[in-house]
């Protein structure tokens, strides 16, 4: 019997020890008192207590979070606008083109995007003088842009295995399309909306090509500190950083695996 | 009267409706913020480069109020053919991300054969714990390999320890670096798709297959890689085009001579604030993807179409 078969389970053993060692190791160097990370000093929470004196650093993070949540709200809302279109509505004029322009984004280098809508912002500055300065919302767009396609991927599919008949009954019945769209489709869909929005949060919080081509003067996120440190070689700060940041995205995603488990047993 | 407000009414209709409203809104965002730009990097591409704010010559003359000369010129698309370092830098890039791909194909592919084989609880804690480091970020992933593979790191001080080495072996800033960690980061888009090629595999088939005698290695031959072949493309192209582009890794992991195409698209806008040729290296990038893409399309295709008849 193939089940039965070791190879496969030992690979995975390996490929998971492959994906965690490098985490593992982060967390354990964050602890260490040394200045220099690879060598081991003791244990202590010095970086911590630098991090936290870091305010250059915190309020890049702040930046980022107001940008990956306005971001990803956007996005979901014109990702789901395009998944209506492309499920629900009949053929319509161009369709062929939308559709492969809603995945397009998907397969496109992030630094060509960065590239041609720096370009684009700088040509319309000198033809209509908007934008007269990049920061928050022209890396908005650029975040939008890039994840929306991350969100049809997610809602499209849930919109086309749907089961329609809910719909057109609701409509039999004598509902608008208006109501039947906010009682019956939106909710059902709520969590590939959900799953959408958190993939785009995270896309822009994580992202640093886009940000720095469309980010100005005073408007530096995150990853684009983080990844000016790194540029540099190994800093003990990051790793505590790295430690908490790791630890909180596994919380929440052990929440949400927690509460979509005790939903429906499987 | 009432005939030219019928007439004004199926003519405003359209722009009345809900319906080309929810069409239109995401329609117009994807054509200004991702098709417009497209043109203006083709427009910047074929433009002079000189000194000043934008750093390249404009398009149009104009001669008269209402007459201009388009001017344009291919000068940085020659640049990019006459100096050798650019062609060498695609060829690298191309190199890299195959055998990123191939590395991740022969890692992910029984991965994602281990997990399919375990039961249902297991292949979803499996799954998550695939997808975890997908979800941290991607610059900490990356981050988190230098802390490995310098030369007084785990890995080198293992080897001394256990007294294989005695030496440090230069781990960093080199190919072996660059493919590491392109694969660490890249290895979920490969186990994904093929997991759920082979979850909607019937397993009757396998079941039969070996009841009938066949080896396990005639199982996996014969019924399971023929199976997963959509998967196993899937999986490569998503691994493959985000490698060709990559910027970051090369950038933090790689060393001085790891030259790939996204560097030199960054350092030629950033450090040598020549806008025409990084645009016309952009362009060249998309018609380089857009082969594998095309062929892998098409290849998809046949084998549907095989798997059909």
């Amino acid at each position: 019997m193939l089940k039965s078969n070791l190879f496969p389970k030992i690979i995975l053993g390996i490929g998971l020890c492959f994906l965690y060692l490098p985490i593992l190791i982060i967390i354990f160097y964050s602890f260490n008192a040394a200045n220099f990370t690879s060598i081991w000093g003791g244990f202590s929470t010095r970086w911590y207590y630098e991090l936290f004196q870091d305010t250059y650093l915190w309020q890049a993070a702040w930046t980022s979070l107001k940008i990956a949540f306005t971001s990803a709200t956007l996005a979901t809302f014109l990702g789901t606008l395009a998944s209506l279109a492309l499920t629900r509505f009949s053929p319509f004029k161009g369709q062929r083109l939308f559709s492969s322009l809603t995945i397009a984004p998907l397969v496109m280098p992030e630094i060509i995007i960065g590239l041609s809508l720096l370009l684009l912002f700088v040509s319309l500055n000198i033809c209509i003088g908007w934008p007269s300065k990049r920061g928050f919302w022209t890396i908005c767009i650029g975040h939008t842009t890039l994840s929306m396609a991350y969100v049809v991927a997610i809602v499209r599919v849930r919109l086309s295995h749907f089961d329609k008949t809910i719909e057109e009954a609701a409509l039999d019945l004598g509902a608008k399309p208006l109501r039947v769209l906010t009682f019956i489709t939106l909710p059902i869909i709520s969590p590939a909306l959900f799953a959408g929005w958190l993939l785009a949060f995270m896309l822009s919080f994580d992202d640093v090509v886009i940000s720095s081509f469309t980010s100005g003067a005073g408007s530096t996120t995150l990853p684009m500190v983080i990844f000016s440190r790194i540029r540099t070689g190994i800093s003990p700060e990051i790793n505590a950083f790295a430690t908490l940041f790791i630890a909180t995205i596994t919380l929440i995603i052990l929440l949400l695996a927690w509460v979509k488990l005790r939903k429906q047993p499987v | 009267m009432t005939f030219i407000k019928k007439k004004l009414l199926s003519f405003f209709s359209p722009i009345l409706s809900v319906r080309s409203w929810v069409i239109a809104t995401p329609y117009v965002w994807l054509g200004l913020f991702f098709v417009v730009p497209f043109f203006v990097v083709l427009r910047v591409s074929l433009s002079e480069e000189v000194l000043g704010i934008p750093p390249y010559t404009d398009m149009f003359l104009w001669v008269d109020t209402y007459v201009a000369k388009i001017i344009f010129t291919f000068e940085s698309y020659t640049y990019l053919i006459e100096d050798d370092l650019y062609l060498s830098s695609y060829l690298t890039s191309l190199k890299f991300a195959l055998i990123t791909t191939i590395v991740a194909l022969l890692l992910g592919f029984p991965m994602a054969i281990g997990i399919s084989n375990l039961n249902k609880k297991w292949q979803i804690i499996m799954l998550l714990l695939i997808m975890l480091p997908f979800w941290t970020s991607f610059l900490i992933r990356i981050y988190a390999w230098l802390n490995l593979l310098t030369p007084y790191g785990l890995i080198n001080s293992f080897l001394i320890y256990i007294g294989v080495i005695t030496e440090p072996l230069r781990l960093l800033f080199n190919n072996f670096s660059v493919t590491i960690g392109m694969v660490y980061c890249y290895l979920p888009f490969m186990i994904l798709p093929i997991y759920v090629t082979l979850e909607k595999m019937d397993p009757s088939l396998q079941e039969a297959a070996s009841d009938l005698g066949a080896k396990p290695f005639t199982v996996f031959k014969s019924i399971i890689l023929p199976l997963s072949f959509p998967g196993l493309l899937t999986g490569s192209l998503l691994v493959f085009i985000p490698c060709v582009g990559e910027f970051v890794i090369p950038e933090i992991l790689g060393g001085s001579d790891n030259i790939l195409i996204g560097r030199l698209v960054w350092n030629e806008f950033f450090l040598n604030h020549s806008w025409p040729t990084a645009a016309a290296l952009s362009i060249a990038l998309l018609v380089i993807l857009f082969i594998p893409i095309y062929g892998l399309q098409k290849l998809q295709k046949i084998f549907a179409e095989r798997l059909e008849s």
